[in-house]
Parts: structure tokens; C-alpha cells; sequence
């Protein structure tokens, strides 16, 4: 009976210990967010250390590994890019010829989507899709190695699994992805310029020379320096979710979805504060 | 006692988050033993393991690996031991990208500065040695579960190193295959001289290729001794672990309670 009193006090107890248990809740997913960002800048530290200092130490970082990387994320994703882009392109010019209508500015179109494209667009639609293709796929590698204790395995080996997994994928991101926006770039320029030639009978020789005309190369410069950011942060939450895997074959298909997640989240926070800044 | 031990584990203390792993371990291995380690689940034994292969950071005590206290190695003397570790993990922790014959070849390519060729016929001399010869090709997903744990074998002895470290050898494979795996771990012994850890939970093969046991219960020592003496030994838990049979637990009714009730 004593016992039973005991027992009952400790659930009342337990009852009040509610509300604080929320700000506990709070405050450790705060702490959460602080420690997984802290991570992600050590990450980013110890891969460029290898990058540059590897061959120093004996444990140099595999150019062909970054190749491997570079092809993967790179080429073989190109036609989507392509189409995705196109699509963006002519998008671009149906909704600008609609609302430059209203002033009769029609023409005016190719200078709104030059600008856009390239400061805005083609960045971001890069990011967006290599995270969806390209950081799943690392975290799901990168987890599946977790679970099978084969990064340990690595460990054992002497061999540096930030040198070995995560710089050449850091160094075929920041690398790729620019290039990738580029060609992103002159796939929805030429949507634009598609539709444009349908819808005004604008001719694809006066429509590029009026593009040109228009985009500085800070313009460009602007689109392709923010995914050279978006490509660090596709690789770097990828690599995260993929070594905090524990729990199995679940656990990698939860850091996949979390980590393609997360980086489309980062990269569209990353790219208004890029924007703002580059902009003022 | 006083010859030099190729490994020496002492006062080492671990924690999981606040809780306690192992208390106060002290352990060590001569060269050219064979020490196996064992426990029942949770008995903290592969935690032990994963600390001698240094993939954890301890809350205190030191851990000598041939003579070297990996607690406060530098990078560069770890990298050095490692070439004398080599490791046999419990799935065999292939990578999966590539060729069995490249994951032997992994060490010697990282290690050495040897010529393709010559790592290949050190790749295919393992590979014989383990009974996998003409299996190189293949990748790890095509091989049995025995095969795999034989590949990682070649993969673990590719640097012929000084120690070797086995974790859970015959888990989920046949006996026959199993026993084949003992008699390799000796054959490795006695032609190689290795120092030999061997983590396991199975019986007959702990007392085939034993020199020395060492029983964990609830992270401490509760025995270490030759394989007779742990037979012999009068310890209840130890017969309990030896003769199958189930743990009798005392509740303490308090201490249940307070389970239960916080959150």
C-alpha cells in the first residue's frame, strides 16, 4: 500500500513537470540545430584540410573519386536539367508577355527573363534538382555504409572517411554545380526565346542579341557564385544525414527524405539571404 | 606477467551519453595469444572491442596497443598503428562499390607505395589463404555470407599485421562453415604469429581457438583465465553464461516503481 501511495505521488509529480518539459523540448531542439550546424562548418573544415593538406599527410584526396563524383552529379543529370529548365524558360516568358501586356511592353519580356534566369532561376531550379538526384543518393550511400559498418571499416584502415567519402564530393559539388547552372541557363533562355518566337514572332538571332545585350557578367556571376553555396550545402547535408544514420535499413530511408528535405529548405533560405545581400 | 603484452587495457572507463558501459576494465593480451572475449548481449564486449580499434574516445583509463596508448596517439602515430591493425568486422563491412579483390587491395593502396600488379598478387595470395581464390571478381553482394566474412578476413590480414581483431566470427554462419573459420584463425596464429582478438558469444568456437577467455558481465571482468580455468570456474554467472541457462533476476520493488512511474 505504502508503495502504491509512493508510486501515485511520482505520476502527480510527474503531471506539473509538463509545461517545463516543453521548454525542455524547446531548448534541446535548439540545441539540436546548433550542434548540427557547428558540424556542418567542422565538416566543411576537415574535407577542405584534406583538399589541401591531404598529400602532406599521406592521405591525399583521389582525383578520379572526385571525377566519379563530378560525372554523377554533373552529366548524368543534364537532360532532366534540360527539360526542367526549358520549362522555367517558357513559363517565364507566358506569364511576363501576360502581365506586360497591360502596358504594352511585350517586347520588354526578353529583359525579364534574361535577369531572372540568370540571378535567379537557373540557380535555383540546379540546387533543387542535385539535391533531389544527387543528396539522396549521397545520403543514402553514405547511411547504408554507416549501417554496415563499413565506414568503421574505413576508420580501422587508416583511412580518413571525411578525405575519402566526403572532400571529393565537396570538390565535385562546388565545381559542378556552377557549370551545370550555366548550361541551366541557356536552357531556359532558349524556353524563353521559343515561346517568344510563337507568341511575338520575335526571331532566336534578335531575342539572343537583346539577351546579350542585356546581362552583365555580374548578372551571371551573381546565379553561378550562389551554387557554388547551394552545391557546398547539397553535399555537406547529404554527408551529415548519411553518417547520423543508426536504426537499419529505416533509419537510411528517414536521413534520405530528411537530408533531400533539409538542403531544398537550406538552399531557399541560403538563396533570399544571398539575394538580399548581393543586392543592396 | 612482467613480458611485455601486445595489448594492455588498464582502468578503462566508457560511458554511453550518461551510462555507464564499462567499469573499470583491465585486460591484456601477449603476443602471439589468442584472447577471446566474451559476454551475452549487452555484456559490453563489442563496446570493448570497438575501444581497442579506437573508434571511440574513452571517459578514462588508458589503452596500449603494442605499446602505443592510443588515448593520446597524435594522428600520424594512430595512422602508423593502424597498419599493424587489421580488423574483421561482424558483416564484414566490405564496400559494396567495389570488387572483392579491390577491397583486399583497399590497404596496400592506401599504405603502400606497391605497383598495381603486385597488389593484385598480394590481393590473390589472401584471397587464397582464406579459400577465396578465383573470387576476386565478384562483388560483395554476390558472395554468401561465410564467403564474406572469409573476404573480410583477407581484407583484415592484407598488411600482415600485428593485430588482428575479430568480431563475432561464426554469428549467423553454418557450423561446418564456422569451424573452418577456427581453424583459419589458428592457422593465422601459428604461421603469422598474430595476437589474436576474437569477440564472440559462441561457445565451442571460444574454446576451440582460446588461449585465454576473458568473460564480461554488465560491463566488467567478471573472469579472465584459460580455457580450463573458465570451465572450472565457480562462479554462478559464468555457468550460467557456459550452461544456457536464464538469469534469476531479484526485483526490488522500489527500484521497479520508480521505473515505471518516471518518464
Amino acid at each position: 500500500m505504502l508503495m502504491w501511495l509512493r508510486g501515485c505521488r511520482r505520476m502527480a509529480e510527474a503531471h506539473q513537470t509538463t509545461v517545463s518539459s516543453a521548454l525542455e523540448k524547446i531548448g534541446k531542439g535548439c540545441i539540436e540545430l546548433l550542434e548540427e550546424l557547428g558540424y556542418y562548418l567542422a565538416l566543411t573544415v576537415e574535407s577542405l584540410f584534406w583538399i589541401v593538406a591531404g598529400r602532406a599527410h599521406r592521405q591525399p584526396v583521389k582525383l578520379s573519386a572526385a571525377v566519379q563524383q563530378m560525372v554523377e552529379i554533373g552529366l548524368a543529370g543534364l537532360p532532366i536539367i534540360f527539360v526542367l529548365s526549358f520549362a522555367i524558360g517558357v513559363m517565364l516568358a507566358i506569364q511576363g508577355i501576360h502581365t506586360l501586356k497591360q502596358f504594352g511592353a511585350e517586347t520588354q519580356v526578353v529583359l525579364g527573363i534574361a535577369l531572372s534566369v540568370t540571378r535567379e532561376f537557373g540557380p535555383l531550379i540546379t540546387g533543387i534538382l542535385v539535391a533531389g538526384r544527387s543528396g539522396s543518393a549521397l545520403a543514402a550511400r553514405i547511411g547504408t555504409m554507416t549501417v554496415n559498418q563499413e565506414v568503421d571499416a574505413l576508420r580501422v584502415m587508416g583511412i580518413n572517411p571525411v578525405r575519402y567519402l566526403v572532400s571529393p564530393v565537396l570538390v565535385a559539388m562546388m565545381l559542378m554545380l556552377p557549370l551545370v547552372t550555366l548550361f541551366s541557363d541557356f536552357a531556359a533562355l532558349f524556353g524563353g526565346a521559343v515561346f517568344c518566337n510563337l507568341e511575338l514572332g520575335l526571331s532566336f538571332a534578335a531575342y539572343w542579341d537583346q539577351s546579350t545585350a542585356f546581362i552583365t557578367t555580374d548578372d551571371v556571376l551573381q546565379g553561378l557564385s550562389k551554387s557554388v553555396v547551394f552545391g557546398i550545402i547539397i553535399a555537406l547535408v547529404g554527408v551529415t544525414n548519411g553518417f547520423m544514420v543508426s536504426g537499419g535499413a529505416e533509419g537510411v530511408g528517414k536521413s534520405t527524405t530528411r537530408a533531400v528535405v533539409l538542403s531544398i529548405s537550406y538552399i531557399v533560405l541560403a538563396d533570399m539571404a544571398f539575394t538580399y545581400f548581393l543586392n543592396r | 606477467m612482467s613480458a611485455p603484452a601486445a595489448i594492455e587495457v588498464s582502468r578503462l572507463v566508457t560511458h554511453y551519453g550518461s551510462r555507464l558501459i564499462l567499469d573499470n576494465i583491465d585486460f591484456r593480451a601477449g603476443y602471439g595469444e589468442i584472447m577471446v572475449i566474451m559476454g551475452g548481449s549487452g555484456s559490453g564486449k563489442s563496446t570493448l572491442l570497438r575501444h581497442l580499434l579506437g573508434l571511440h574516445r574513452p571517459s578514462s583509463g588508458s589503452i596500449r596497443l603494442l605499446g602505443k596508448d592510443i588515448t593520446t596517439a597524435s594522428p600520424a602515430e594512430m595512422h602508423d598503428l593502424r597498419r599493424n591493425m587489421g580488423v574483421s568486422f561482424q558483416g564484414g563491412a566490405l564496400l559494396s562499390s567495389m570488387t572483392v579483390a579491390e577491397n583486399v587491395m583497399l590497404p596496400l593502396r592506401e599504405h603502400t607505395a606497391l605497383d598495381e600488379q603486385t597488389m593484385q598478387i598480394i590481393a590473390r595470395m589472401k584471397l587464397e589463404v582464406v579459400n577465396l581464390g578465383g573470387f576476386g571478381d565478384l562483388k560483395p553482394s554476390q558472395l554468401s555470407g561465410g564467403m564474406i566474412k572469409r573476404a573480410a578476413l583477407a581484407r583484415a590480414i592484407a598488411m600482415d599485421p600485428k593485430l588482428l581483431f575479430f568480431d563475432e566470427p561464426s554469428a549467423g554462419l553454418d557450423p561446418v562453415v564456422a569451424a573452418e573459420l577456427d581453424e583459419l584463425i589458428l592457422k593465422l596464429r601459428d604461421t603469422m604469429k598474430m595476437t589474436i582478438v576474437v569477440v564472440t558469444h559462441e561457445l565451442d568456437s571460444a574454446f576451440k581457438i582460446a588461449d585465454r577467455i576473458t568473460v564480461l558481465d554488465n560491463g566488467r571482468i567478471l573472469l579472465m583465465g584459460s580455457v580450463e580455468e573458465v570451465r572450472n570456474s565457480s562462479i554462478e554467472r559464468v555457468q550460467n553464461l557456459l550452461n544456457r541457462r536464464p538469469r534469476e533476476e531479484e526485483i526490488d520493488a522500489d527500484d521497479y516503481l520508480r521505473r515505471l512511474t518516471e518518464g
